[in-house]
């Protein structure tokens, strides 16, 4: 290995660094005005949350299960929650508009009101 | 065409398609389609090296042609086609060159197969946001171009002897 080699790994893994920067940036930058995320329990509204604030949030339920929410860089996410199957945890963040997440057994559902479009033509949810 | 020459085509480009058997059999690390580790480089760039330029040029087409009909569907050989030549143009120019060693060649041709592939799946898809890849691939490039690299430097000091033609 010559001397060059090193600067090119060198140089590669700073625009490696830059890169992923830069997409994390624009990420926060790509929340439109006035986004939220709806919570709805039972069916019925319960908060809802700018999503440009980057907020993290315990929704306790009367019979002692709990759904804990997290906002940031624009983006909800479930982080954890109290019911078997955790889907609603493993369910990628959202921040499109009509995105949203469910945990069934708890009867939670995050949804994203006033987002933005979404690329895709439709979700399988 | 001398027969040493025909046999170490057939040996290099069946080389070359295990290499891509044995990547198509690890589970795919990620979501873009077409996206290999590069094993297959390792017996183009000791063709480069060790043969010739032209000659890793056909070894590379054969293989992405032979691989695309058999392995994965040949709707992706534009994708792989733009990849090995992009890949193939780079190594030259850089070798020409003489500013890195085999190590930079690999690692040089690894990235460029990365970005031939992602350039054209943005054209095909229309779709821009596919450049978020790039990052994630170059790691992998990076990383997989090193080790071929090594590899490769290891293996044409031994062989040297064997590939005058």
């Amino acid at each position: 290995m010559k001397k060059n080699d090193f600067y090119l790994i060198g140089a590669l893994l700073l625009i490696i660094a830059l890169s992923f920067l830069a997409i994390q940036i624009s990420r926060k930058d790509k929340v439109k005005e006035g986004s939220r995320v709806l919570v709805t329990i039972n069916g019925e509204e319960d908060k809802s949350f700018y999503l440009n604030e980057d907020t993290t949030y315990k929704i306790l339920h009367e019979n002692g299960e709990w759904n804990t929410l997290e906002i940031k860089d624009g983006y909800v996410r479930m982080v954890d929650a109290s019911c078997p199957d955790k889907l609603c945890v493993k369910h990628r963040e959202i921040h499109d508009d009509n995105e949203s997440i469910t945990c069934l057994p708890n009867r939670v559902v995050l949804r994203v009101i006033g987002g933005q479009k979404s690329e895709l033509d439709g979700i399988a949810n | 065409m001398k027969s040493n020459k025909i046999a170490l085509y057939g040996l290099f480009i069946a080389l070359a398609f295990i290499f891509s058997y044995i990547e198509f059999l690890l589970p795919i690390p990620f979501p873009v389609p077409g996206i290999k580790l590069g094993l297959a480089n390792l017996v183009i760039i000791i063709a480069l090296y060790g043969i010739g330029v032209k000659e890793s040029f056909v070894l590379s087409m054969v293989r992405i042609l032979l691989v695309g009909f058999t392995f994965r569907d040949p709707s992706t050989l534009i994708f792989s086609f733009a990849g090995g030549i992009l890949s193939w143009l780079t190594m030259v120019g850089f070798m020409k060159l003489r500013l890195f060693s085999m190590v930079g060649i690999s690692i040089i041709g690894g990235i460029a197969h990365n970005i031939g592939q992602i350039i054209v799946a943005i054209i095909y898809v229309n779709n821009t946001s596919l450049i978020y890849y790039l990052p994630l691939l170059m790691i992998a490039g990076v990383v997989s171009g090193t080790l071929i690299g090594i590899l490769g430097a290891t293996i044409i000091k031994r062989l040297n002897k064997f590939l005058n033609l």
